[in-house]
């Protein structure tokens, strides 16, 4: 009665697709905490105009949003390519 | 409750209701097996369950408690709007197909797969439940808050309603239906929000909210020494003041009979009128020294002063989405800042003069500022509720069970994308709900979880009612995939897998079904008892919890060799003690038992910070010690390495 609710192939590109995750993961990382360095030690600057009429705060904000969005499309993207690559490869060398 | 009841919200909600209901009976039809109760059978189209994982991303504590803190104070409620969504970060790059590839139905499955250990059985299904039902409290309050104005129906039934529905849902049908619930309400809930948005861009900026707006009045003080002992206009008569937190000085005058608050401005020289709300002895409540059927008590929220390229004007007209942000940079407006009074009875809300720049900045609310007076803890604080919601989505285990509900990786991976993209480009309109909700005239300072459906209500009552019945199927949708999860820890992962209670197919499914009734019951009875605490500070708590006790395993377990059953097991039980015990003994915790902030011995609201790196710590040592149970380990998860 103990089975996965889906049975998965074995996928040979998972261990590319973890280390393009963790890169990907620290890159964000670093400006987001980037944001929450500045709210530490100098908050006074998010109250600057950066661009346009907009302050920091709400580029920066916006910024971290949209990089998200736009982040986990090239992942994605990646991630079919390695798939599509590794995994026939290796199933039709068997 | 200040607002009246409409015949459309009521009618408009019952179809909602009827809807939702109607589904989950149709998929009820095709939920037979365990897996198609507590993974909706692994066959979920990706495009679905992505809007569904928004749909059940997007809580009460996104739409009412985002748009409330926004609205009351400005840039920190969107703080939580930036972590909520960078926390997606983690769950794409770190956790969702890894995890996809361990996991059969449940996270406490996905954390055993290596080790088939009773310890990680135990506790992991613990914090499953104990970090569900912090989520469920919020939940259950914001069910509450929207029934009082949309039905007109007490606090308490709201819970009730909500609850039985959903344990209805839930007992019908499983994940399945919750899925689909999920999806239509997360739909929904980003087109009106775009509407609602849409609206608000197209009335611009305006120092005079409407009709009715009440026009707050100021009238001189005459002060003796530092006392005030009276008022310079003679159709009010002094009754006494009080003086709070050892700055703000509170006057009650008389009128016509009738009971006013005002505030001594910080020159002196004038009282400001306050909004007030005082608890007689037989506890009947008076609003502005009314009773609540004389509708003396306003909704407020004011612009006093707009400026477009360097001139002073009273309205601006249509803006565009930067240009709303850049013109209210400029301006200045009122917000309502509460204050009890525990020597009159009474709590006040009064006028305090924001700049437009400010509401746009962090701090209002969260003080992180050395020039406002911000301490280490203050700043400690910030970086705690940031680091919270980074860590948190990723450890949420109903997040975690939608992985379950698509067929591949792929298709898992594909999902979160479409999630990020929807609930970001939601957060986005948040922050214009919020800030529109501000300048409108449209807040209830009673229920600050109620800004966005009542800035729908500023543009009519047939957006009021849609965005209202959205919301509450919000609350739906999110309670019921909350209760799908437990009741997978209880019946899944603690009767069957612990117990190891040799049990059917169709007897498993039946225990679930048990397990999200009771958890149900519980979950009302919460909801009740918590009435009236911010939802989205609740949920940034239940982050806390979930980032703390589950997400050093997960990750741990994903990327380093050397973890043990036992430091998993001793992580989960550090994570889960250490926040609670810091939340029970915080400031805001305080506050609510009725003592002073101060006396608190933690001074954090935000636990993250001490209970997430302990909680790792704890991990790393137990495992190192316990090395030696590694060679037995199961090792059905390597077999793509």
């Amino acid at each position: 009665m103990h089975r996965p609710a889906i049975k998965l192939d074995t996928d040979h590109a998972a261990v590319k697709k973890s280390k393009l995750g963790v890169i990907l993961f620290i890159a964000y990382t670093l400006v987001y905490s980037g944001f929450v360095f500045i709210g530490l030690v100098d908050p006074e600057l998010l109250g600057l105009h950066v661009l346009g009429k907009q302050n920091l705060s709400i580029i920066y904000g916006f910024g971290l949003i949209v990089l998200a969005i736009v982040m986990g499309f090239i992942y994605n993207a990646l991630c079919n390519r390695l798939e599509d690559k590794m995994n026939e490869k290796k199933e039709s060398s068997i | 409750m200040i607002y009246t009841i409409s015949i459309w919200a009521i009618i408009i909600f019952l179809t909602f209701v009827v809807l939702v209901l109607g589904l989950s009976f149709y998929f009820a039809g095709k939920t037979k097996s365990a897996s198609g109760y507590y993974a909706a059978g692994g066959h979920i189209h990706w495009g679905v369950n992505g809007i569904a994982f928004a749909g059940d991303y997007l809580s009460a504590a996104s739409f009412l408690g985002i748009c409330g803190m926004i609205a009351y104070s400005g840039y920190d409620g969107f703080l939580y709007s930036i972590g909520y969504l960078a926390g997606w970060i983690v769950a794409l790059f770190l956790v969702a197909e890894p995890l996809k590839r361990l996991g059969k139905y449940t996270f406490t499955d996905a954390l055993d797969a290596r080790f088939n250990s009773k310890s990680i059985k135990l506790t992991a299904s613990i914090s499953t439940l104990v970090v569900s039902i912090f989520y469920l409290i919020p939940q259950m309050i914001g069910a509450g808050d929207l029934i009082v104005p949309l039905l007109g129906l007490p606090h308490w039934s709201g819970v009730l309603i909500v609850g039985s529905i959903v344990i209805f849902i839930v007992a019908t049908a499983g994940m399945a239906s919750t899925t689909y619930v999920q999806f239509i309400k997360g739909a929904l809930l980003i087109v009106f929000s775009t509407i609602l948005t849409i609206y608000i861009l197209n009335n611009g900026l305006n120092l005079n909210p409407g009709g009715n707006y009440h026009q707050f009045i100021k009238i001189g003080a005459s002060v003796d020494g530092k006392k005030v002992v009276g008022t310079t206009d003679s159709t009010y008569s002094f009754i006494d003041s009080y003086t709070v937190d050892e700055k703000l000085t509170f006057v009650r005058l008389q009128k016509q009979g009738i009971e006013r608050w005002f505030k001594l401005s910080k020159d002196s020289t004038s009282l400001d009128e306050m909004l007030s709300v005082a608890t007689l002895e037989d506890g009947t409540k008076l609003y502005n020294g009314e009773p609540q059927s004389a509708a003396k008590f306003f909704q407020v929220g004011h612009l006093t002063k707009i400026i477009v390229d360097g001139k002073e004007v009273d309205k601006t007209g249509p803006l565009g989405p930067f240009k709303f942000l850049s013109t209210l940079e400029n301006s200045e407006l009122v917000r309502f800042t509460k204050k009890d009074i525990k020597a009159a009875n009474t709590t006040v809300w009064f006028q305090t003069p924001t700049s437009g720049k400010d509401m746009l900045s962090p701090g209002l609310l969260l003080k992180i500022s050395s020039k406002t007076g911000a301490s280490i803890w203050d700043k400690l604080n910030f970086f705690s509720l940031m680091l919270a919601l980074f860590l948190g989505t990723s450890a949420l285990p109903h997040i975690l069970i939608r992985y379950y509900t698509v067929a591949s990786q792929r298709a898992a991976r594909k999902s979160t994308i479409v999630a990020i993209s929807a609930i970001g480009f939601f957060y986005i309109l948040t922050l214009y709900m919020g800030l529109g909700a501000s300048v409108n005239g449209v807040l209830d300072v009673e229920s600050s979880n109620m800004s966005g459906p009542l800035l729908a209500k500023y543009f009519g009552v047939g957006l009021f009612s849609i965005i209202s019945a959205i919301a509450f199927a919000t609350v739906l949708g999110t309670v019921a995939g909350l209760i799908v999860a437990s009741s997978g820890a209880i019946a899944h992962d603690f009767m069957d897998k612990f117990l190891n209670m040799k049990m059917s197919d169709k007897k498993k499914v039946k225990a679930g079904k048990l397990a999200a009734f009771g958890v149900g019951i519980f979950a009302i009875l919460l909801g009740i008892l918590f009435k009236g605490m911010n939802v989205s500070f609740l949920v940034g708590l239940a982050f806390a919890v979930a980032a703390s006790a589950n997400l050093p395993s997960i990750l741990f377990l994903l990327f380093w060799e050397k973890t043990t059953a036992k430091g998993i097991s001793w992580s989960i039980v550090t994570g889960i003690l250490s926040s609670v015990f810091i939340i029970l003994l915080s400031p805001a915790m305080y506050e609510r038992y009725g003592f002073a902030k101060g006396l608190a011995p933690i001074p954090l609201d935000n636990p993250g910070i001490i209970s997430i790196p302990l909680a790792t710590i704890v991990l790393v040592i137990v495992s190192l010690m316990t090395q030696k149970d590694n060679k037995n380990k199961v090792e059905n998860y390597h077999n793509d390495k």
